[in-house]
């Protein structure tokens, strides 16, 4: 075994954004993947999430019970876990739907064929909310989505114990 | 009173003590022509329980039988104890009728000449009445609240001449200063320095304003006093004019008291007709008239910024202070607001003297108040007391403790911005410092008495749900944090709430007490804070437990939260 | 007129007696939060952002209405007062719908640029989620209630500057509400001179231009310091 820290990321009720800014990293991935194991990822063909994930990026609301599931299996097996991105962080997009019933906005979406959740896909939750509604959040990094500079830097400060001052680099919406 | 006048009512004025003195013995010889007076309680609690077709159906038996020069029927004040309603008094003998309808009439006539009837008789020398202190409501039931001359027979308006002809106003403010009164709006300002504050502004045009919109729940007492007193709290006023120099004043009153804004009405005519409002009062070069404002009913309302926004003709939005109404208030200008109960306390001041007013009450909180004690206490209704008595002494002596059976719990005083006090407590003294520092507040002297069926979480929930709906919207923090606090409460009460939860309470608690803009939103946490002072322990049960003690939140001992939906 | 010195956060500093501690401060270059405070408008006091202490009250004043006196001690920063502002945006994110990403005043709103001023990185408070309609039927502008903060400014641009006071507030507690006239469609508003000058003094994305896409609407409310310049030299 190598000392290296593991590193998962996550894909809930978000747009891929956050991920895709993860991969505009770019050359500096190659310098990050010298520190870390990428363990889990919707960039990596690994199935199960692993035990005793050092870091978690989480991008995207909860908006089903899938989600709900998935973040609380992970929060047990993760020790600092991030909400990347205004979707993890406020809810964003996501919650725009919040104001409506999940009623109405079947009925909206499918042009009034669907009234009630099919059983065959995760059920929506009634509102899509942010992630530290449920479950705890070490480290909040706003941002539609956050730039790479900013994904790369929350990372090189957690990875060498620095604490950073996300305000100074990000905002809601950024 | 001009002596060549006397016949013609018309033209009567009263420009000075003469006058005053003739029109007093004019009614004692008038009212001396009965052999009995009868005197049919028209307070609110009393009529809605019936007393207006009991005093038709007394009036019109007696003149049938062809009484009515031995007999005096009249509508009267209220007597204090509301839960027995409607009632009926008979003078001089005393005696006092308690659950009258109109069946009751003639066993009533036909024993005025005999002795009372006991079945009907409600004991009016019980410690309900007897450990009374009343300034305020004086002649309780005993003064027909329409007519001027009732309140005339008994001293009325004495005052007033007294402070135009014989007091300069700096005279007046320090017999106010050295009484120790302080309002009874809620905070205890003392009111001499608020009067002298506006006398001392530089402005050829003051204001004087008669606080009457009480909107605490569980509060009657400035309704029951301006429908029964309503020329104590005028004259009181009007000396309030003279006192600081202006020349016009405004009874605000909410539009739900129709029978306060009818008996205000009423009085301004009389004290019209009767010269003692108006231009040159008791031949002086005092001007000074009054009239009703009838505002919407919102609880902020009665913040005094919010107050003078209504009568301006706006939203009535509270607004910082500085400047207080003393310096910049009604359109700009100085003006005097306070409480219907501190002026009723003038003339009594006036006529007896500062000494004697500071004779009654504590060091620091002198003469007497009115509550309305209601909830669960064997004699609900309005007394008035003197301040320093005790709790106990109030819930036990006075209200005759709670019913058969039901253990006592708490009291709650000083409304939506009050607390909860438990029985360890009771036996503080009722005075603005004792109970703030139980964390509670005079506020206008709501008490409300509950047992160990309430829930302590629940009450303060109630609270914060009226506070929430009262809150005018104009800050942030009482806006926005009421309703989270409310959803924080309701959550505990359902027992799903955690114990970050309560943290996250009481820490929203903090922030809307210090950040919001008027008292409304500065108090709306008090209910919560005082609860969890005295009965953590039963917020603690919601949340770890998941069960209401109390069994208010749900039955008792069994868990609250509710089964998952099972879709 | 009096010229009084007085000290904040240290700093011994002068003033003028008819100027507010934020006039005062301003001028010193030492920044306190503000929302419902505009120069060239009426104070409100409603936001509760600018609350500093004095030495000797027991209460928290707010800058913006509060006169400065000669000796006066302001303290501008503490934690409590960090705490409570914090506390108050988070509020004002719970209660309307503010989402930031796809709004027209993204990077030009003064809410957003408060809370990132203030260190806030999310909302721990539940957010209320209201449900709120959209006002397009003015033919220029558009009001999206979801991001109104109810600070009153276009209330009072349009009735202290305009003269028309198409705006006003509605309802009470939570349910306050902008409305137009009489609780009319904007559109149909027979009062509004569609002047523009609520869009920009508008703070939040609330009010803005038609056909404008996220992050385009920039506001200029500075055009109110000259209504107030000239008005003033025209007296
Ligand atoms: C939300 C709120 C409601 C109030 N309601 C009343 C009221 O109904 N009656 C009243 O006299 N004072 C009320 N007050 C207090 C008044 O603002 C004011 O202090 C009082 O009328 C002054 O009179 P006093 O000096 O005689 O007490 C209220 C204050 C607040 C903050
Ligand atoms: S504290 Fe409440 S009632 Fe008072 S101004 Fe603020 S919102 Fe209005
Ligand atoms: S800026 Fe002072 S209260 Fe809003």
């Amino acid at each position: 075994m190598n000392n290296k820290k593991t590193l998962a990321t996550v894909w809930l009720d978000g747009c891929s954004g956050c991920h895709m800014s993860i991969l505009d990293m770019d050359e500096r991935l190659l310098e990050l993947l010298t520190h870390v194991d990428l363990v889990y990822s919707p960039l990596v063909d690994n199935k199960t999430f692993p035990e005793n994930v050092d870091i978690t990026l989480v991008e995207g609301a909860v908006s089903s019970d899938e989600d709900l599931h998935k973040i609380k299996m992970i929060r047990e097996k993760t020790k600092i876990l991030v909400s990347l991105g205004d979707c993890a962080v406020t809810a964003n997009v996501p919650s725009m739907r919040n104001p409506l019933s999940v009623g109405a906005i079947l009925e909206r979406v499918s042009d009034g064929s669907v009234i009630r959740q099919p059983a065959d896909v995760p059920l929506l939750l009634a509102n899509a909310q942010p992630v530290h509604n449920y479950v705890k959040v070490d480290v909040f990094v706003p941002g539609c989505p956050p730039s790479a500079n900013v994904i790369h830097s929350i990372l090189m400060d957690l990875l060498s114990n620095r604490k950073t001052n996300i305000n100074k680099i990000t905002r809601f919406g950024a | 009173m001009n002596a060549n006048n006397l016949n013609n009512s018309k033209a009567q004025t009263i420009r000075s003590n003469d006058d005053l003195l003739l029109c007093a013995e004019r009614e004692k010889d008038r009212q001396a022509q009965y052999k009995q007076n009868l005197f049919v309680c028209m307070g609110t609690a009393c009529q809605s329980c019936g007393s207006t077709e009991v005093l038709k159906a007394l009036s019109s038996r007696i003149k049938d039988l062809g009484l009515e020069k031995d007999y005096l029927i009249s509508p009267g004040g209220c007597q204090g104890n509301c839960s027995q309603a409607p009632l009926v008094s008979v003078h001089p003998q005393n005696v006092l009728y308690q659950n009258i309808s109109p069946q009751n009439t003639n066993d009533i006539i036909g024993s005025l000449k005999g002795s009372p009837i006991k079945e009907l008789s409600c004991d009016n020398q019980s410690s309900f009445f007897a450990r009374q202190t009343r300034i305020v409501t004086e002649y309780r039931g005993l003064l027909n609240p329409e007519r001027i001359e009732d309140y005339i027979a008994v001293g009325g308006f004495s005052s007033l001449l007294k402070v135009l002809t014989q007091m300069s106003p700096s005279q007046v403010i320090q017999e106010i200063t050295c009484s120790g009164l302080r309002g009874r709006g809620g905070a205890g300002y003392p009111t001499g320095l608020k009067w002298s504050t506006v006398a001392k502004a530089n402005d050829s045009q003051k204001y004087v304003i008669c606080n009457a919109d009480e909107g605490d729940p569980g509060a009657f007492m400035n309704r029951n006093v301006l429908e029964d007193y309503p020329y104590k709290i005028l004259e009181g006023m009007t000396i309030a004019g003279y006192a600081v120099g202006a020349n016009q004043g405004y009874v605000y009153v909410r539009a739900e008291y129709d029978v306060a804004v009818k008996r205000v009405e009423n009085a301004i005519k009389n004290m019209q007709r009767l010269a003692l409002l108006g231009n040159s009062i008791g031949n002086t070069s005092f001007n000074f008239n009054l009239e009703v404002r009838v505002g919407g009913g919102a609880f902020v309302c009665g913040e005094e910024t919010a107050l003078i926004a209504s009568i301006e003709g706006g939203r009535a939005l509270p607004s910082p202070r500085p400047p207080y109404p003393a310096e910049s208030g009604l359109w700009g200008h100085p003006t005097l607001i306070n409480n219907v109960e501190t002026y009723g306390h003038i003339a009594p001041i006036i006529r007896n003297g500062s000494q004697w007013f500071a004779n009654i009450g504590t060091q620091k909180s002198k003469g007497t108040k009115t509550f309305a004690l209601s909830g669960c206490i064997k004699n609900t209704g309005l007394v008035e007391v003197a301040l320093g008595t005790t709790l106990r002494e109030m819930i036990f002596d006075i209200g005759g403790g709670v019913p058969e059976g039901r253990k006592f719990k708490a009291v709650q005083t000083g409304g939506p911005a009050g607390g909860c006090i438990p029985e360890s407590q009771l036996d503080a003294s009722i005075d603005y410092e004792s109970l703030k520092s139980l964390g509670s507040f005079m506020g206008s002297g709501g008490m409300i008495v509950m047992d160990d069926s309430s829930c302590m979480v629940d009450v303060a929930k109630y609270f914060m749900q009226f506070c929430a709906a009262e809150s005018c919207g104009k800050c942030i923090p009482c806006r926005v944090g009421t309703v989270h606090i409310y959803d924080l409460l309701n959550k505990i009460t359902k027992g799903e709430a955690s114990l970050e939860d309560l943290s996250q309470l009481e820490s929203l608690c903090d922030v809307v007490q210090n950040t919001s803009l008027c008292g409304l939103g500065q108090g709306a946490p008090n209910p919560v804070l005082s609860t969890l002072h005295f009965f953590k322990d039963e917020y603690i049960a919601h949340i770890v437990d998941h069960i209401c003690p109390a069994g208010a939140c749900g039955p008792k001992g069994q868990d609250l939260r509710r089964p998952a939906c099972v879709l | 007129m009096r010229v009084v010195t007085l000290t904040i956060n240290d700093q011994l500093l002068s003033g003028r007696d008819d100027e507010t501690i934020l006039q005062v401060a301003k001028a010193h270059n030492i920044q306190i939060p503000t929302l419902c405070q505009l120069d060239g408008l009426s104070t409100w006091g409603g936001c509760r952002l600018c609350l500093v202490h004095i030495h000797g009250s027991d209460k928290l004043s707010p800058a913006c209405v509060t006169k400065v006196t000669e000796g006066m001690v302001v303290e501008t920063e503490s934690e409590r007062l960090n705490k409570y502002r914090h506390t108050i945006v988070e509020m004002l994110y719970t209660e309307g719908n503010h989402i930031c990403s796809v709004c027209v005043s993204n990077n030009n709103c003064e809410l957003q640029s408060t809370a990132q001023n203030l260190g806030i990185d999310h909302i721990s408070l539940p957010y209320l989620y209201p449900s709120r309609t959209v006002d397009a039927s003015h033919e220029r502008f558009v009001f999206d209630p979801n991001r109104c903060i109810l600070c009153t400014r276009c209330v009072r641009v349009c009735d202290e500057i305009e003269g028309a006071h198409t705006w006003d507030v509605a309802g009470r507690g939570i349910n306050s509400h902008l409305i137009t006239d009489l609780n009319e469609a904007w559109g149909e508003s027979t009062s509004c001179t569609s002047c523009g000058k609520c869009v920009e003094v508008c703070p939040t994305g609330s009010l803005y231009e038609k056909g404008k896409a996220g992050g385009e609407m920039v506001k200029h409310a500075e055009f109110l310091t000259y209504i107030e310049e000239m008005r003033k030299n025209h007296k």
